[in-house]
């Protein structure tokens, strides 16, 4: 997977993570040209896109789209079912996760990201265990910042 | 000073904006208070502060002055401090600043941390967006951390290893020993991510790849044997909830399984034969109801179209996908037009069974699946189906999107010329394209038109009348004006004497003729080019009608003061016709005799080439008299590497009238149109015969079912740019290839003004055709083709040097290049 982003129905970037080195303009360019493409499909269409050399592998959840560009001898069938093991990963962590979730706690998030997915490919195919190592880490936040006894941020 | 504001209360804050404006002066102020906060060198609410930059870089603002807080965040002792820096590093930090070598240090300690969690953030990171230093740097500790015991850092560790393979390709040695027992593993998360790191290993490295065939791993079983093995087990186990998808167990494993036996069977006879019994397992027993069972039956026909599979295994494969074809769900269907796609060169037969789902789904919605279902359908037409599949082509043209009738448009007159039943039939197919999608016909198709009627001799009545008709209504179209100017101009006498037999004879008078001609040239609806067809078609009448005649002179002299420079150097010409060399004139208009199949549009040669190396010592031959192409010598020069060549063979013909039949010259290309009409003594236009070019390649061979299994090979594959030979061998004539080359263009500018040129061995003939055109348009969204006929009598082994020019990005490209890559099939 070169990268992932997530984004409303308006357009706005929830996530964005890279697997790929680009210079800043040149990802802001991609992001909303992507956009533009996806947005402007509609529902009788595919959830596969050509683009450039990359495949574009996308999905629809509620109000966010999932999008991930894979390459050319990546499956694309699987890739629908990365995107969805994202989802319910999310899902077990948040509860009944839905766009808020992911806007107010964006940090997590990419953090359950990082547990699934390393340099763009799967890590974990268990989801007990990447949602466990979550937790767990998450339980090594909060007892440092009890230590603190300040709130986290 | 005040705490600072809270993540999620910025957040809110922020939500409330109501334009644009108001949220970049919130974001403004928030950016300021960070940056004296960072100022202060804060420890305590440095984490908070780089959290909320993040939030506003996602945003879309600049953050870059958070870098170095992010590095110090990573250094700090604190979790959460720990955790957000990395983040932060990989969302802010890449190779090109030169800060983050700084973070090298940091990582290399908590890679050796005492807590996995904060190994596992470094090995993240690192795996994320380690630079090529970094990476060397480090590629130690995750050497060390990929033997380690804990399954945890062990998987991780073993995608960090990918990605330094992947930046730093010389260290792949290094990890070799600590893969010797990863399969041994039973934790899934290990397994998946070893057979990533052995499959990025493998298809890197040749070497590498035949080691793992071979070498034994340490539980004393060789490695496709302990794949086949771990995924039966998969397929056999029961229910296990930790890795359950809707049934099947770890799919995302049992794919990457797949895919990695792919690269190990192919080309390999022993593991092809190894893997057969489990792939025919996974195909016949993978429930398809989900598509999480497709996405498995995807990857095995992926892998057993790949390796050397046993026949019946193939057939399954293709059956497979013809399933996958009549399923509802459109991404199964345009996975599989996609491997279709790919298949269909080696595997011909058996994907010609799936023709008729193949043709229905050109009526599909989806604008993919619809251009892969065109393509798919041109790869399966052949003798046999042609008649049948062309009307669903044409069909096909008359209501696709106009992004696909270009492109549609040129493969149908390929397949038609390739192979049409009849020569009615054939100018029946080109009518119709022309008057459904005339406009979208590329220009370079018209010459090739116009001389396959020329060729049809017994035909030009009836193509005449059919041409008039279909401009006498609508004469926009320009591709379609100019063949029917053209024909006009030259069988004008058959349209008012009524001859045809093919069908209802119409009545025309020579003025009507006149008429329509007229209209072209007046019309602001039509090129330049156009309106010389027309204006040369007018002159040309005068010879064969006979009772306008003054009427075409008036019309001539008219346009001797037109704007256009082209349109009145040519009236001004055929005026001096009229006046001064009246005498010639029948003779120049007399009718065009039977073209050749020799086009000379592209770099078409018929090369004799002294041998296979660069100082090539050539026979010199002075060439034919003065009308040698002086851009065609040059590029055979620089074919053949710049030593003394003269060009034996000229494609041109010889001698030609300068004047008669200007669309000679724009058929052929290369002479230039002299100021003056230069008189010329010979009465009759003849056209030399290239003295090499042998009948068998004149006639176009009526191929039957292409002669399955040669496979298609990819002879330049550079800078975006990718040609792909395919091969089809005639029954009628066995010395003759024919080889269809596909140009595509991968980058996201057009290539224009694409020209490619071959030369082979001394003891093989080469015939170029016509390209297809000669813009390339970028992301693979169209290709050039272009066929190429190889006569190779002592059937020696193929071989070709190929040079390709053309503009790209502004500047003028030009590679040379050698294939010798030719599958025996093609030769032998």
């Amino acid at each position: 997977i070169h990268f992932i982003l997530l984004f409303s129905r308006q357009g706005k970037l929830r996530l964005q993570k890279w697997y790929t080195t680009l210079p800043d303009k040149e990802k802001k360019k991609i992001i909303r040209e992507i956009v533009q493409i996806i947005l402007s499909r509609n529902q009788r269409t595919s959830s596969f896109v050509d683009w450039k050399d990359l495949k574009l592998v996308y999905k629809r959840y509620a109000s966010l789209y999932f999008c991930c560009a894979i390459e050319d001898q990546d499956n694309e069938l699987l890739t629908l079912e990365v995107v969805h093991r994202y989802v319910e990963l999310l899902d077990r962590y948040f509860g009944n996760v839905c766009e808020l979730d992911i806007i107010f706690n964006f940090e997590k998030a990419y953090f359950i990201l990082d547990e699934f997915i390393i340099g763009g490919e799967v890590q974990e195919t268990s989801k007990k265990t990447a949602v466990k190592a979550i937790e767990e880490s998450d339980m090594l936040q909060e007892t440092v910042e009890e230590y603190m006894n300040k709130p986290a941020f | 000073m005040p705490a600072p504001i809270r993540l999620r209360e910025l957040i809110r804050t922020i939500r409330t904006a109501r334009t644009q404006a108001e949220e970049r002066e919130m974001i403004q102020k928030e950016c300021a208070a960070i940056r004296s906060s960072f100022r202060e060198e804060d420890n305590t609410y440095r984490c908070r502060n780089v959290a909320k930059l993040l939030y506003m870089h996602m945003l879309g603002y600049p953050a870059h002055f958070g870098q170095l807080e992010c590095l110090k965040l990573i250094a700090s002792q604190k979790f959460t401090d720990k955790r957000i820096g990395y983040l932060g590093a990989m969302l802010l930090l890449d190779e090109r600043q030169d800060v983050h070598l700084l973070m090298t240090n940091c990582i290399k300690n908590d890679l050796n941390h005492s807590t996995q969690y904060v190994q596992g953030l470094a090995l993240c990171t690192l795996g994320c967006m380690g630079s090529s230093e970094m990476c060397r740097d480090l590629a130690g500790e995750v050497e060390k951390l990929l033997k380690t015991s804990n399954s945890y850092l062990r998987k991780k560790a073993a995608l960090c290893a990918v990605h330094v393979i992947r930046k730093v390709p010389e260290l792949m040695e290094m990890f070799l020993p600590a893969t010797k027992n990863l399969l041994n593993e039973k934790n899934h998360g290990v397994l998946h991510t070893s057979v990533v790191l052995l499959t990025e290993m493998c298809e890197r490295s040749p070497d590498m790849l035949a080691h793992f065939r071979k070498v034994r791993q340490l539980s004393s079983s060789q490695l496709v044997p302990q794949l086949v093995r771990i995924l039966k087990n998969l397929i056999m186990s029961g229910y296990s909830p930790e890795h359950d998808v809707s049934g099947i167990s770890d799919p995302f494993l049992q794919v990457r399984i797949l895919r990695l036996l792919r690269i190990l069977g192919r080309n390999d006879d022993d593991s092809s034969e190894a893997m057969n019994d489990i792939l025919a397992q996974v195909a016949t027993n993978t429930e398809t109801s989900k598509n999480v069972g497709n996405a498995i039956l995807y990857e095995t026909v992926l892998t057993i179209m790949d390796i050397k599979s046993e026949s019946g295994l193939r057939v399954l494969a293709i059956n497979i996908l013809g399933r996958f074809l009549l399923n509802n769900d459109k991404n199964i269907r345009y996975v599989a037009l996609t491997s279709l796609l790919k298949t269909v060169q080696t595997d011909h037969n058996a994907v010609q069974r799936h023709r008729s789902t193949i043709v229905d789904c050109l009526k599909d919605l989806d604008v993919s699946i619809k251009r892969r279902a065109m393509e798919l359908s041109f790869a399966l037409v052949n003798g046999n189906n042609v008649r049948g599949m062309m009307k669903e082509l044409l069909y096909f043209l008359d209501s696709c999107e106009p992004e696909f009738k270009a492109d549609c448009a040129s493969g149908i007159f390929l397949a038609a010329e390739k192979y049409a039943p009849s020569k009615r039939w054939h100018i029946d197919t080109i009518m119709r394209v022309l008057t459904t999608a005339g406009s979208y016909v590329r220009d370079d198709a018209v010459p090739n038109l116009i001389q396959l009627i020329t060729n049809s001799v017994e035909m030009h009545a009836y193509t005449v009348q059919r041409l008039y008709k279909a401009i006498l209504g609508d004469y926009s179209q320009q591709p379609l004006v100019q063949v029917a100017s053209w024909c006009i101009g030259e069988y004008g006498d058959l349209l008012v004497s009524g001859q045809c037999e093919e069908e209802e004879p119409i009545q025309v008078t020579e003025d009507e003729v006149l008429d329509i001609l007229e209209s072209v040239l007046i019309s602001n609806m039509s090129a330049s080019v156009t309106r010389g067809y027309a204006l040369t078609a007018i002159m040309k009448l005068s010879t064969r009608f006979t009772c306008t005649v003054n009427r075409i002179k008036k019309v001539v002299s008219i346009y001797g003061s037109s704007i256009d420079v082209e349109l009145q150097q040519r009236a001004v010409e055929y005026n001096a016709l009229f006046k001064k060399y009246d005498h010639m004139r029948p003779a120049l208009l007399e009718r065009m005799p039977v073209m050749e199949k020799v086009t000379t549009n592209g770099p078409a040669e018929i090369v004799q080439t002294n041998g296979e190396t660069e100082t090539a010592v050539l026979e010199t031959k002075p060439p034919p008299s003065g009308l040698q192409p002086a851009n065609q010598a040059n590029d055979l020069l620089d074919l053949l590497g710049g030593s003394d060549i003269t060009p034996v063979i000229p494609t041109a013909p010889a001698s030609k009238p300068a004047t008669a039949g200007g669309e000679l010259l724009d058929l052929l290309g290369d002479l230039n149109l002299t100021g003056s009409p230069s008189p010329v003594s010979a009465p009759a236009p003849q056209i030399a015969q290239p003295p090499f070019l042998l009948d068998g390649l004149t006639s176009p061979p009526l191929f039957n079912d292409i002669a399955a299994g040669i496979p298609s090979i990819t002879a330049y594959n550079k800078n975006g740019l990718k040609i792909d030979f395919t091969f089809e061998r005639s029954n009628t004539n066995p010395s003759v290839t024919v080889i269809t080359i596909q140009a595509s263009n991968s980058t996201e500018l057009d290539m224009t003004d694409f020209v490619f040129q071959a030369a082979v061995p001394k003891t093989f003939q080469l015939q170029l055709l016509s390209p297809s055109s000669s813009v390339i348009p970028a992301f693979n969204s169209g290709t050039i083709t272009q066929v190429i006929k190889v006569l190779n009598p002592q059937k020696q082994q193929l071989r070709m040097r190929i040079k390709l020019t053309y503009n790209h990005k502004g500047s003028a490209m030009q590679d040379l290049a050698e294939v010798n890559n030719f599958p025996p099939q093609s030769w032998q």
